[in-house]
């Protein structure tokens, strides 16, 4: 997203955010700014200040309300990322099955330390808390995908499918920004 | 075989479609207690079969059903917790994923029993495509007529959503979940008022995990009694675990609670034994908030008797020398894991989701992930064991929610039961850092399974 792009729902995605404020009583659209910005965040790439400020007015509410929920919840960007977030799970049964090994073995792979993003703006990747699927451990989320007992050779598919089809449909809306 | 009463038709084909549901016996409680029951019906149907809160504190259903307030003309709401992340947790996912018609279900009829007309599913905002599984099962729910105005010409109307959080174990806890729902800040309030009188948006509210809202289903068609009657004592019913860990076989199971915990850990049709013949160390038996059990009181307690997979069996000796049953979020430790190094993983999930709200919680969580920390990378010093321990007693029961108990618990237990290996990690931190995994066999280690 660059500066001067005016900042602005496509037509299909306005719809879905009228969708989402009728699902609560009048004067309480303030609960659908969870999921708003989770389509603003996947339409826009991340959540800038005037994303934030848009999303504000779209739903009546001040920035501030907004800035707060933004910096709360940890699966919000408020800085630039790469295309695909890899979160790898790193809690619990996830690190007796190995997620230590796998996130360093990502790390070398993609030349990047957890938080970075690569170069080429692909890929972020990030370690995350339990995202319940201690079952299937090791495992990552990208966009909205779980990959589950993932091993070396595993990990370099995901890379590989990834690199040639970045995620951008989220939420099952094509809002590919 | 084990009764299954949720996930009996999770393996049939297309059971995620309202088509193959419904053949299945889908939506007859829904049938019968709109055509046959009042709404007191249900609750007390519920309050017969002693389902207890599936989401971790094990709460008597009925009761805290029958606590909702009912001033005249305040709408009040039914919210299911599906914001599932308890580490070791993974049962109302399955579910959900395979199974969403029979939260919806469950939704429909809970609702109807306590007089809502709209409801919400909070769904953990990782679980984005469970919600989508979620929303496509609502539509065919309500092109089939089981919700919106006037269900199946019962005159009862409901409007069913799902709402998604955005990474925040904290809003697990019932009024953090409200806060979230009314798109905010997921800090927890202080009780009371309890949600039962104000709750989502000042208004009465009831919020039950998945898969409590699940058991209600078999409980309208079979009736309380037959629910009741599964089990021992006041644990009544099937629960979900969630095996993870060392074992070969981790996956969802349900059980008939007062299954002995050797069988679920040991028998093929559960957990099937640990994994690569190794001897077990250590147990988790209910999410990562509830106290470790060492390998001698994981199938006996300390009075000797088998330990069971109930409420109470597991807590059997108090937290001295028992856990608790929590979420059902069972994880097997191994002879070569480290009990510090989990510790500091556990703590560092803690403090990475306590909210910040109430210091003790903020601040104790990162002092205890700091002091592990330089435990397990072999700075530690032997006064940290007990400044650790001091720590976690300050946190326990001086926050306004439960999560600086959750904390605490777990830290507690370790010390409690492994305090020699932490001891260990002070005198011997170079063989430490150089394995974990050597640990362990340098320490006399009586195996529970040899």
């Amino acid at each position: 997203m660059t500066e001067n792009q005016e900042i602005q729902f496509p037509e299909h995605l306005l719809t879905e955010v009228g969708r989402i404020m009728a699902q609560f009583p009048e004067g309480k659209q303030k609960s659908a700014l969870i999921r708003v910005l989770h389509l603003a965040q996947a339409h826009f790439g991340y959540l800038s200040t005037p994303v934030m400020d848009y999303v504000a007015r779209l739903l009546h509410i001040l920035p501030i309300e907004v800035y707060e929920v933004a910096t709360f919840y940890s699966m919000y960007d408020t800085k630039p990322v790469g295309k695909v977030k890899l979160e790898v799970c790193r809690t619990g049964p996830c690190m007796i099955e190995g997620a230590e090994k796998l996130v360093s073995y990502i790390e070398n792979k993609l030349g990047i330390k957890d938080g970075e993003t690569t170069s080429d703006g692909i890929f972020t990747l990030k370690t995350v808390e339990c995202l319940g699927a201690c079952g299937y451990a090791p495992m990552l989320q990208a966009g909205e995908k779980f990959h589950e007992h993932l091993t070396e050779e595993k990990v370099d598919e995901l890379i590989e499918m990834y690199r040639n089809k970045p995620v951008a449909n989220y939420m099952g809306l094509d809002n590919n920004g | 075989m084990a009764r299954k009463l949720l996930l009996e038709h999770a393996h049939v084909d297309g059971i995620n479609t309202y088509d193959v549901y419904r053949k299945n016996g889908g939506y007859r409680s829904v049938e019968k207690a709109l055509k046959s029951m009042s709404p007191e019906d249900v609750v007390e149907e519920v309050k017969k079969s002693g389902l207890r809160g599936r989401g971790g504190a094990g709460f008597p259903t009925g009761m805290k059903w029958s606590f909702i307030a009912k001033p005249e003309g305040v709408p009040r709401h039914l919210l299911c917790n599906a914001d599932e992340s308890e580490p070791g947790t993974f049962k109302d996912r399955y579910l959900m994923e395979k199974i969403p018609h029979l939260l919806i279900e469950g939704m429909i009829v809970s609702s109807y029993a306590l007089g809502c007309n709209s409801s919400y599913i909070y769904i953990r905002g990782e679980y984005m495509y469970v919600l989508q599984i979620l929303e496509k099962a609502i539509a065919e729910a309500y092109a089939n007529g089981w919700l919106g105005k006037n269900i199946q010409g019962s005159g009862y109307d409901l409007d069913l959503y799902v709402s998604p959080g955005a990474g925040a174990y904290i809003c697990g806890e019932e009024t953090a979940l409200i806060e979230s729902l009314e798109g905010k800040r997921g800090n927890p309030r202080m009780k009371p008022p309890f949600p039962a009188v104000q709750g989502l948006w000042a208004r009465p509210t009831v919020v039950n995990n998945v898969e409590t809202i699940a058991a209600v289903v078999p409980i309208v068609n079979d009736g309380g009694d037959a629910y009741a009657a599964i089990g021992i004592g006041k644990s009544t019913g099937t629960k979900l675990i969630s095996a993870s860990g060392n074992i070969n076989k981790p996956g969802v199971y349900e059980i008939e609670l007062g299954v002995s915990v050797e069988e679920f850990i040991y028998s093929d049709q559960y957990c099937g034994g640990i994994k690569n013949g190794k001897r077990i160390k250590a147990c988790v038996p209910g999410g990562s908030s509830v106290p470790i059990l060492p390998h001698f009181l994981i199938t006996k307690t300390a009075a000797g008797e088998s330990r069971l997979m109930t409420y109470e069996s597991l807590a059997d000796g108090g937290f001295a020398t028992g856990s608790m049953l929590g979420s059902g979020g069972f994880i097997v430790y191994d002879e070569d894991q480290c009990i510090v190094r989990n510790t500091w993983n556990f703590s560092r999930f803690y403090h990475h989701e306590s909210c910040g709200q109430c210091s003790p919680c903020r601040e104790g969580t990162g002092w205890m992930e700091k002091v592990l920390h330089r435990l397990e990378y072999g700075h530690g010093k032997m006064q940290d064991i007990d400044l650790l321990w001091d720590i976690q007693r300050q946190i326990e029961g001086n926050t306004i929610c439960p999560l600086g108990d959750a904390a605490a618990w777990p830290v507690a237990a370790a010390i409690r039961h492994f305090r020699e290996e932490f001891e260990w990690h002070v005198n011997e931190p170079k063989r430490c850092l150089e394995s974990n995994y050597g640990l362990v066999k340098e320490k006399t280690f009586e195996p529970v399974n040899a």
